[in-house]
């Protein structure tokens, strides 16, 4: 590159009819090696990359290693807490926790009803976000604004604050006090109870309404994203949908829903995991007695005893690994989901 | 001429009908589509809203048989969260004042390792998806195991101890290191600890960064690459592509991210003031008191978002469109 002689203009010589050969003088391969790897650019680039690998790697190890950490004490009995000498490598593995959490503690029941809760949840809420995100990007109408508002308003509203009223309300549930005009009554046996509200607590009921409102859990952030997706969504492809004579619900049907199944498996994933790990509305809604939800496993089994010199440590070993059965299914779902989370994401324009 | 104006005449207002006729359709198909959210808004959550309110003005009663009384109190419950009880507003006070040094580290933080994670890499799939695991599993349930976890505590700190799982010195830095470190830079003291609080509470920070890196990583994915390739011609350095090119083009995500991550640590369930409130609502008769409480927090929570937004949207830079 810096060489000092001026290297001589290539030569083109005619070979053939067709075919031209250029003779050039080539930089010997010594030079471009130097020039390559010797720049300052280069060495600035090396160190970067250096720099940025081990960046990455201290902090997934950060993320990783309470994993690890409470998979191994998963696996550690009890003596393996006394003894000091034994951290992250078990001296006496056993299964006797797995075991006991599973046997004791109805994993297997709380697994089906959180199943069913957070797929249906997770289905409602994905169509019904999509449905409010729709109307919100596309449409222009009177109130769109003040509706918009108060998607963000139900985000910014802490669960606590409504924590008595959302059980109330579910307690004696009733739709605009329609239920106490008819009053009327339920047999129950041989005697009439007066009936005046349902009580929705311990069924799916609560979730399911909230979720068919676009209330529940973080539902403002999905409609915001879907909201967002939709707007980059050029108005052309409805319009020429109209012009071919369809009508607005069956463009949605037919063009929009299928266009969006990326950022709706996104929103499905959010949905489905954070349900899954939910534990404000679950123990609102659900008392241990009636169904067992995720939330509740989270107990010291009766067959361990804890009673012992690092009592404190092992009923933390417990507690973490009844979360590590709570995660395994929802880790499983997200190795096989993990790209269409940051997909989704990433062609969804959020960009307003 | 007479009849060509006669038939503009007819057709006119014909046409501003038909015209006016698809508006109100296209708008009474937005209501149709909005419309699970009214309802649910109406018949749900306004009443839920009302009531919270209610309850907080009151003492509650509930009667045997499915019913409840109430007995209207006033102001009380206000007055004992903020006058009688003794650890509300002290609890309130430091919840806010971490948050407030929480939220720039999460948005600073975030879009840091978006910007890593946006390069091209080798194994960049694998360390996106190792980044993303908080956002999936560090809410609800396991954020509450998290919360006291003797077991990662023990097992994170390298010296032998007695077994009894108490936490001995577990930081990665110590004040003393960086203090020495920036001596001779005459930074405050405040600077110092914040950075050492920020590095020791980076699991915390990147377990709360998942979502504001994904918001921030759709926004640098839309930048237009037409821009970097022709700053790297003109010769501009990394350094400044980066606060010349991403940083304007980004900040609009900054501000929503800025406010998000507002509302999202002080309605997560593992701040300190949302704990003290869950505690309290434990206690007997607590439930209206928590309730009471849960509203002054929610009026701080609306002044600071009010704040935040005004604040950054004053810098924010919009790329035009046309």
């Amino acid at each position: 590159m810096n060489s000092q002689q001026v290297p001589k203009a290539p030569r083109v010589m005619k070979e053939s009819k067709n075919k031209i050969r250029v003779e050039f003088e080539r930089t010997p391969l010594k030079e471009r090696l130097k020039s390559k790897f010797l720049s300052m650019r280069f060495l600035k680039n090396v160190v970067w990359v250096i720099f940025r690998l081990v960046l990455l790697i201290g902090i997934s190890y950060v993320i990783l290693f309470p994993f690890f950490a409470k998979i191994s004490g998963s696996f550690m009995s009890r003596e393996d807490f006394v003894d000091v000498t034994v951290k992250l490598i078990p001296k006496y593995p056993t299964l006797d926790t797995y075991k006991a959490i599973i046997s004791q503690n109805k994993y297997f029941e709380a697994l089906l009803n959180t199943l069913t809760l957070s797929v249906l949840c997770g289905l409602i809420q994905t169509f019904i976000c999509c449905l409010i995100g729709y109307g919100l990007a596309k449409f222009k109408f009177k109130g769109n604004k003040l509706i918009f508002f108060l998607v963000i308003f139900t985000m910014v509203v802490p669960h606590r604050t409504l924590q008595l009223s959302m059980f109330m309300k579910f307690r004696y549930f009733d739709i605009l006090g329609i239920f106490n005009l008819l009053g009327g009554g339920v047999f129950e046996g041989l005697n009439v109870i007066p009936f005046t509200s349902l009580n929705l607590n311990n069924s799916y009921w609560p979730l399911a309404l909230l979720s068919l409102g676009g209330l529940a859990f973080k539902n403002g952030l999905y409609i915001f994203m879907m909201r967002q997706f939709f707007h980059g969504v050029p108005d052309e492809l409805e319009e020429s949908a109209y012009i071919d004579g369809s009508g607005t619900f069956r463009t949605f049907i037919q063009i929009i829903l299928p266009l969006s199944v990326p950022m709706m498996i996104t929103i499905f994933l959010f949905a489905f995991s954070w349900q899954w790990t939910d534990n404000f509305y679950t123990t609102i809604f659900f008392t241990k007695a009636s169904k067992v939800m995720m939330p509740n496993i989270i107990q010291i089994p009766r067959t361990l005893d804890t009673a012992y010199a690092a009592q404190n440590l092992y009923e933390s070993a417990i507690r973490n690994t009844c979360g590590l059965l709570i995660l395994a299914p929802l880790l499983l779902v997200y190795v096989f989901m993990q790209r269409y989370l940051i997909g989704g994401i990433e062609r969804s324009g959020i960009v307003g | 001429m007479n009849s060509e104006a006669k038939l503009t005449n007819v057709s006119a207002p014909k046409k501003r009908k038909r015209r006016a006729s698809l508006d109100a359709r296209k708008a009474r198909a937005g209501w149709f589509f909005v419309l699970p959210f009214v309802l649910g808004f109406v018949v749900i959550y306004l009443p839920i809203i009302i009531d919270s309110i209610k309850y907080s003005f009151n003492k509650i009663k509930i009667g045997q048989g499915g019913g409840y009384t109430l007995e209207f109190v006033g102001w009380d419950n206000y007055q004992e969260a903020l006058f009688v009880d003794p650890n509300f507003v002290q609890t309130l006070a430091s919840g806010i004042q971490q948050l407030i040094f929480d939220i720039p580290a999460i948005v600073i933080f975030s879009l840091f390792m978006a910007v890593l994670l946006n390069q091209k890499m080798v194994g960049r799939a694998a360390f996106r998806a190792i980044f993303f695991i908080p956002v999936i599993i560090s809410t609800g349930i396991i954020d509450k195991i998290d919360q006291a976890n003797t077991m990662v505590d023990y097992m994170t700190d390298t010296g032998i101890e007695d077994g009894s799982g108490q936490n001995t010195t577990n930081e990665i830095l110590s004040a003393v290191d960086i203090e020495r470190l920036f001596d001779n830079m005459k930074v405050g003291t405040e600077l110092v600890d914040y950075v050492v609080q920020m590095v020791n509470n980076i699991y915390n920070i990147i377990n709360r960064s998942g979502v504001q890196m994904l918001i921030y990583l759709a926004g640098l994915q839309s930048i237009s690459p037409a821009i970097y390739e022709s700053c790297e011609i003109d010769g501009a350095t990394a350094w400044e592509t980066f606060w010349k090119i991403t940083f304007p083009m980004i900040s609009p995500m900054i501000l929503v991210n800025s406010i998000y991550t507002v509302i999202d640590s002080f309605t997560s369930q593992s701040n300190k003031v949302m704990t003290y409130i869950a505690t309290v609502y434990d206690q007997a008769g607590g439930n209206v008191l928590s309730s009471a409480m849960a509203w002054v927090y929610f009026l701080i929570v609306i002044v600071i978002i009010g704040i935040v937004a005004a604040v950054l949207s004053a810098y924010v830079f919009y790329q035009k469109r046309d």
